[in-house]
């Protein structure tokens, strides 16, 4: 039996009936990225040492007879933009390369509190600004499907570790598509909630209001059982939503008879792959034949997402980032002058070409000269956006869309050409600038990569959509078929 | 509407980047399509819409006026790149 190819819950009955133990499980996962990472490279730090401690607690529970959760033990990889007290946390960037932060993010609290191990870092595009994973300041992570291939981005580390085995489940962040894309891009389930409904306290910001933490998952139990741990109000995070706690593991049926779900035809006119939309035609018709009703609708401000997306993001960010100034942490390049200038190459030296250029264009939003023709026209755009999701919702359940545009794409292709980066975000980003909760789920492969199904639905109502993704997994086979490594 | 490497070479500055020659120029060139692409939103009359700074309803989230416990100030000076008697050291201001 292969460890690392289980899932959380298979895991945990064969903890709770003592077959395995969790420091088995543990050292058969760092046995496994010990194995392929230098092929993946998707984590940046390691934490092993730390991971055995608390998998150790964790046996001791159990065969005192105490009960543990669904995550106790299960190793899991965190985005590097998430702090973890006491273990370096860079957001991908140079500037960071030193920050070992004083306190966990809220969500690591949780996890570590239903006895979840940290396995360690996992890469990103730096600041999470990035569709690849080539905008790490340290290296490319690669596809497991194909290692030529990018793993998708920003938290291109989350999803291959957890398709190459190197983790069982992860965290990443999504503010355009960041959990989705690399998701589709690695053939896991991957989920971005609804705004508010995981408390952002101890992820790096990068664009406020559109950032959302989110877990990565081998099949959609495991996503409901991550979802379970991570959500909930926080006083820490002014934004994070008072909800009522519930069980998303309840959704977990296999019946979508009577759901009605959407499908927006701007998702899938010029500039989707035809192998790719037709794969999505084809988990139409799958879910059809379960008994849902399934059409095609309209979201007519689709074509001004992007725009209205980077003028946002990017103002954001200028503001966010404004606060690395080699002052209270992070690496600081000494000048030869005065303050300023120990600002400018601090800043100069630590951000990468990427981050530079959505600050300078999120700085060019803000100016005074310019603020309204860009970004409050921006804001205004996205109640637009907003509102035809509003419209939709009142007559499906939930709408239906590829993922991205294509399958992973060969490293490099798209690095000289911010804008084709940009368009493989066409498809998720709407949903942050509408705070709609949306999961990417393997719906088959194209030339043996692999390509996600996107659902999105009301806000709050994660459950359906963990249904129609377990229905349809449960009639599907995609998610039992792994990486050759 | 274009901008100049003079006007990318302002925006540097209040954003405190010092870019090289070459930098600038390749921000410009850049800076200069994304802004074209942009200007799609021009097409949309938005007179009478209202901004969405947020998607959620919320405005003025305020704690209980309650000491909370917070990081000691060692902790938060240990990351700091140049430290002194308990405060950050920055160069010459004035």
């Amino acid at each position: 039996m292969q460890l690392f190819l289980l899932t959380a819950h298979e895991i945990h009955e064969l903890l709770i009936k003592k077959e395995i133990s969790a420091e088995e499980l543990n050292k058969a996962i760092y046995a496994r990225i010990e194995a392929v990472d230098d092929r993946i490279q998707a984590y940046i730090t390691r934490t092993a040492g730390k991971a055995l401690d608390q998998a150790r607690a964790v046996d001791k529970q159990i065969s005192n007879g105490e009960k543990v959760t669904p995550l106790a033990g299960i190793p899991i990889a965190i985005k590097d933009n998430i702090c973890t007290d006491g273990i370096k946390t860079t957001a991908g960037s140079k500037i960071l390369s030193n920050y070992t932060p004083p306190y966990s993010a809220t969500v690591v609290k949780k996890l570590e509190a239903a006895g979840a191990t940290i396995a360690g870092k996992v890469n990103l595009d730096e600041f999470a600004m990035g569709s690849s994973n080539e905008n790490s300041a340290f290296f490319a992570t690669r596809n497991p499907w194909d290692t030529s291939r990018v793993p998708g981005g920003s938290s291109g580390g989350s999803a291959a570790a957890v398709a190459a085995g190197a983790a069982v489940c992860s965290l990443g962040s999504d503010t355009g598509g960041s959990i989705r894309q690399p998701a589709s891009f690695c053939g896991v389930v991957g989920m971005k909630p609804t705004y508010g409904a995981v408390s952002r306290y101890g992820l790096i910001a990068y664009a406020s209001s559109l950032d959302q933490i989110g877990p990565f998952a081998r099949d959609v139990t495991d996503c409901a059982l991550m979802l379970n741990a991570i959500c909930g109000h926080d006083p820490l995070d002014s934004t994070s939503a008072k909800q009522r706690a519930m069980d998303y593991t309840s959704f977990l049926k296999d019946d979508v008879r009577g759901l009605k779900l959407g499908v927006p035809e701007e998702y899938m006119v010029e500039g989707i792959d035809p192998d790719v939309r037709d794969l999505v035609i084809k988990a139409m018709e799958k879910l059809e034949s379960l008994g849902a009703v399934v059409e095609y609708t309209t979201l007519p401000h689709t074509d001004y997402a992007l725009p209205t997306y980077y003028l946002i993001a990017q103002a954001e960010a200028s503001s966010n980032l404004a606060r690395y100034d080699g002052v209270r942490y992070g690496v600081r390049t000494e000048g030869t002058g005065d303050v300023m200038d120990m600002f400018m190459k601090t800043r100069s030296e630590g951000f990468g070409a990427e981050v530079k250029r959505r600050i300078l264009l999120g700085t060019y939003a803000l100016a005074a000269a310019n603020y309204d023709h860009y970004y409050l026209k921006a804001l205004k755009v996205r109640t637009l956006i907003k509102e035809d999701f509003v419209q939709a919702f009142k007559r499906y359940d939930l709408l239906l869309s590829p993922v991205s545009p294509t399958t992973a794409f060969p490293i490099g292709e798209k690095m000289d050409d911010p804008l084709q980066m940009y368009l493989s975000d066409i498809c998720t980003i709407s949903v942050n600038l509408a705070g709609m909760p949306g999961l990417s789920i393997p719906c088959g492969f194209v030339g043996g990569l692999p390509v996600g199904l996107q659902l999105i639905g009301r806000p709050f109502d994660e459950g359906t959509l963990l249904r129609t993704a377990y229905t349809f997994e449960q009639n599907t086979d995609y998610h039992k078929q792994y990486p050759d490594l | 509407m274009q901008i100049s490497g003079k006007d990318v070479g302002q925006l540097a500055f209040l954003s405190r980047l010092d870019l090289t020659a070459d930098d600038l120029t390749i921000c410009t060139k850049s800076l200069n399509e994304i802004l074209g692409y942009l200007t799609v939103l021009e097409e949309l009359d938005t007179g009478a819409v209202k901004p969405a700074l947020h998607v959620r309803p919320i405005k003025n989230v305020l704690r209980e006026d309650a000491l909370q416990p917070g990081l000691e100030r060692e902790q938060v000076l240990a990351n700091g790149p140049e430290v002194e008697d308990g405060a950050f050291v920055v160069p010459r201001i004035v």
